[in-house]
């Protein structure tokens, strides 16, 4: 599905995540080019997040939950004993459903969180990469002046621009959205969905949605989930207009989901 | 109005009186006991009373200076030893006691919230007043530090258990290990509850007198040795309710006022604490 001129970024081979001896996801081989970006869509319940937290080894610290298969980031296998999960995150960055500040900090010192636990301290750099992954983040303009702000105090969907300003400040190599907008207003929304087309710049991104217009907005490949299966992978305008499978036609025209 | 809505709201006006009048009725024991200590005690609060050790039974004056200074001494020794031990309890089974340990912990905490204090008096007693051969205000402490250390634990436990678990799985895909998680984040996010349970657990054993009977005794001298025995407002107050004198009793009455002023202090410092955390814009 990835054309030749798209490098390979992120793959998952036969993965499978489980609860206990639960399946929720079940055999999943897809591939993620650099550069792209990629919506996970499927009705609720269907493994859609559960699939993403297991892209950054999220899935593993919830009660029971552990994985088959392998997911490989630039060739290497990211669930090889030698892989310590702490460091991998810090190469895959996530945003959450609801907005999560660290109540306790300021709007830089929430930026500046994940370069922080990461050994960088030197002030000149800190404010530089700040800088950098605020106006990344498209929140720069709005937050200049009160930098030393409790985060609290910014809007929804400030704050969620704050945990992506937040994510992209350590220079991930993916950014993983799930369902980021889902606690937004459609302003927030917009703004949000624009930065994807940004960011897909810098970084390989993968989206979980259930907003199939934001799927058709935002991505350039498109992966339908339903009850734990890959039902049908494509580039997201031919998924979107000629769906090959009688499950997705009906999911994406509505009749069920 | 029909008759099921008419009932509807006659029992909601009842309930809502019922309810008012236990609450009063609460707040009124409050109001009572300060309002007896302050008729009874205030007219002997001057500056002889907190600057003065006790005179000699029989002669009049005298002050608690040294019963003020022996329960600072008590309970912030107490609260050097007890709070980092209950404080780290309570983020041990908060954030790693899921397991069968931290069923065991836990369980215990609670047995140890509910044993009378005179009995770990007594235990403070067999431990350490025995071997060390003399009454002294360290093992008083350690009485005390030993009745706060499951309540401690059990607020901070419950303080930490409110940190919504989205803020902890966000630190974690940030990159941060578990531990740093635990403390940078989720233990300053509960840091005002864990600070109100710190201070009202102070204010709790600041009162004990049982435990003190046999562990820190009493002394009508002023003292500040910390192995020697040492007075406490609660003591103080015992020895003078129960002894023979008019006099005594007028300082029990004044001293048991100003131990229910410095645990009013705790209380609204421990409200205070609270409040910054929701004023924070």
């Amino acid at each position: 599905m990835t054309p030749p001129d798209v490098r390979l970024r992120l793959e998952t081979v036969r993965l499978t995540a489980l609860y206990g001896r639960r399946a929720v996801v079940k055999d999943i081989s897809l591939l993620f080019g650099a550069h792209t970006v990629t919506a996970v869509i499927g009705p609720s319940g269907c493994g859609k997040s559960t699939f993403l937290r297991c892209l950054n080894r999220m899935h593993e610290l919830s009660e029971g939950g552990w994985v088959t298969g392998r997911v490989l980031l630039d060739g290497a296998d990211i669930y090889d004993s030698g892989v310590d999960p702490v460091q991998l995150r810090r190469r895959i960055g996530m945003v959450f459903q609801r907005p999560t500040p660290f109540p306790t900090m300021s709007i830089y010192d929430n930026v500046a969180a994940g370069l922080r636990v990461n050994g960088h301290r030197g002030r000149r750099e800190l404010d530089e990469v700040v800088e950098r992954a605020l106006r990344q983040a498209a929140l720069w303009d709005e937050v200049k002046d009160r930098l030393r702000h409790s985060a609290l105090a910014l809007s929804g969907g400030q704050q969620q621009r704050l945990c992506i300003a937040r994510a992209l400040a350590p220079q991930p190599e993916v950014l993983l959205l799930d369902e980021p907008t889902a606690s937004l207003d459609p302003a927030g929304t917009q703004r949000i969905e624009e930065l994807c087309h940004e960011l897909k710049r810098l970084y390989t991104i993968v989206i979980v949605t259930h907003n199939m217009q934001q799927a058709a907005r935002v991505s350039d490949y498109t992966a339908f989930f339903y009850l734990g299966d890959l039902i049908e992978v494509g580039r997201t305008e031919q998924l979107f207009t000629r769906p090959t499978k009688e499950q997705t036609e009906a999911y994406i025209t509505g009749r069920f989901g | 109005m029909s008759s099921r809505s008419l009932r509807r709201h006659v029992t909601s006006a009842l309930m809502t009186g019922l309810v008012a009048a236990l609450s009063f009725t609460a707040v009124l024991a409050l109001l009572l006991i300060l309002g007896h200590l302050i008729a009874k005690g205030a007219s002997s609060l001057d500056w002889n009373f907190f600057t003065n050790s006790p005179v000699p039974a029989g002669q009049t004056g005298g002050g608690v200076a040294n019963a003020i200074v022996g329960t600072g001494i008590i309970v912030g020794l107490a609260a050097l030893i007890g709070l980092p031990i209950g404080i780290g309890t309570g983020l041990y089974l908060a954030e790693y006691g899921s397991g069968r340990l931290g069923w065991t912990v836990r369980f215990v905490a609670d047995v140890l919230n509910g044993t009378p204090s005179i009995v770990v008096g007594i235990f403070a007693w067999r431990w350490l007043v025995k071997p060390m051969g003399h009454f002294s205000a360290a093992a008083g402490s350690v009485a005390l530090a030993v009745l706060m250390i499951p309540m401690i634990a059990r607020t901070t436990e419950e303080m930490v258990r409110l940190v919504p678990h989205s803020l902890r799985e966000a630190a974690l895909a940030l990159g941060y290990p578990r531990w740093r998680t635990s403390l940078r984040v989720v233990a300053r996010t509960a840091l005002a509850g864990i600070v109100t349970g710190c201070l009202v657990g102070v204010a709790r054993i600041a009162g004990e007198t049982a435990p003190l009977l046999f562990t820190a005794l009493g002394n009508l001298n002023f003292d500040t040795s910390i192995s020697e025995p040492m007075q406490t407002l609660s003591l103080q107050i015992f020895t003078y309710a129960t002894g023979p004198f008019e006099e005594w009793h007028r300082l029990a009455w004044a001293a048991a006022l100003v131990l229910m002023g410095l645990v009013l202090i705790l209380g609204v410092a421990a409200r205070w604490a609270i409040r910054q955390r929701h004023d924070t814009p």
